[in-house]
């Protein structure tokens, strides 16, 4: 009988490491920024060439910074919900445009709503390696201390707003 | 016959295409440093190249974010650095040993072992039995 039923619960512990793994999705990288301050950088807005967009800037709120470009086909799904909850919910959301082009991300925008409270432009993709970005749409959930406590890869879908990011605003909204 | 073969063969040669461009430093062991970094260090965008072989934008970035802090005399360690400080560990292809990457470098010794363990278990039951093999045929 043991001669069986140690291969048998090897097979069975491998299936169930497996099935750990599957859940997995080996494109989601976790992000060694989690639980560490923003990291600084200076840009300049979207939509003025003059004001400028720094990490204080998200400092005082609970803020989203979502990073975006008018030639991200994946946005273009999300942001429908983005555009909703900035309204619905109140949310200080604010855009990183990364990798664009001034127009195209200006008519992006007035094509489909504009969300955010103002666009950090990011033409040349630096800050965006700051932020350990590789895959846009990213999004990162950033506390009143400007400390960044989450970090969302791909486009946000209603589950994850609902059941994720909106009750982690709501926890540290409350927080001092 | 023989262009069939050497059409063959030339299909194994793509992959020594590597997607970086030529970049120049005045210094052979910078050189060396930025070619031996670019394969250690693997694109996120398409996880299963390393920076040497993707022509992904990021990659692109990357590689020029190298070149610069290679020119600015940055080590082999600061860039390395620098990139898990953003990336996390997945970016280096050759995981560092500490805490929860352990398992991943004594595993293999571990597997060996057990292995090592079994065989001595087995050939020693097998030596010890009587000299008829009768039983063999017996389940």
């Amino acid at each position: 009988m043991l001669r069986y039923s140690v291969p048998l619960l090897f097979f069975v512990g491998l299936v169930v490491l497996f099935i750990f793994g599957l859940q997995n999705d080996p494109s989601k990288v976790p992000s060694p920024l989690i639980d560490k301050p923003a990291p600084a950088f200076s840009l300049v807005s979207l939509h003025d060439e003059e004001k400028l967009i720094t990490q204080d800037t998200f400092k005082g709120n609970v803020t989203l910074v979502n990073v975006w470009a008018s030639w991200c086909a994946a946005c273009r799904i999300e942001h429908p919900l983005l555009v909703r909850v900035a309204n619905d919910e109140q949310l200080e959301i604010y855009g990183l445009n990364y990798k664009d082009k001034r127009d195209n991300a200006m008519r992006w925008l007035q094509q489909l709503g504009n969300p955010y409270i103002d666009s950090a432009f990011d033409q040349q993709g630096d800050v965006g390696i700051d932020y350990g970005v590789y895959g846009v749409p990213e999004t990162f959930l950033i506390d009143k201390q400007g400390i960044i406590r989450y970090k969302h890869i791909g486009p946000i879908d209603q589950e994850d707003m609902d059941e994720t990011i909106l009750p982690m605003i709501r926890q540290l909204e409350n927080a001092s | 016959m023989k262009i069939l073969f050497t059409f063959i063969m030339c299909l194994f040669l793509l992959p020594a295409f590597a997607a970086d461009e030529p970049v120049r430093f005045d210094d052979a062991a910078k050189a060396d440093m930025y070619e031996s970094l670019l394969e250690e260090i693997r694109c996120l965008v398409c996880q299963n190249q390393s920076l040497a072989d993707s022509n992904a934008e990021l990659a692109q970035d990357l590689r020029r974010e190298i070149v610069e802090m290679i020119d600015n005399d940055k080590s082999e360690g600061d860039i390395k650095a620098f990139l898990v400080e953003r990336y996390g560990d997945f970016v280096l292809y050759r995981p560092p040993l500490q805490e929860n990457t352990w398992i991943l470098w004594a595993g293999p010794f571990v597997f060996l072992l057990i292995g090592i363990v079994v065989a001595v278990i087995t050939i020693r039951r097998q030596g010890s039995r009587p000299a008829d093999d009768s039983n063999e045929t017996v389940p």
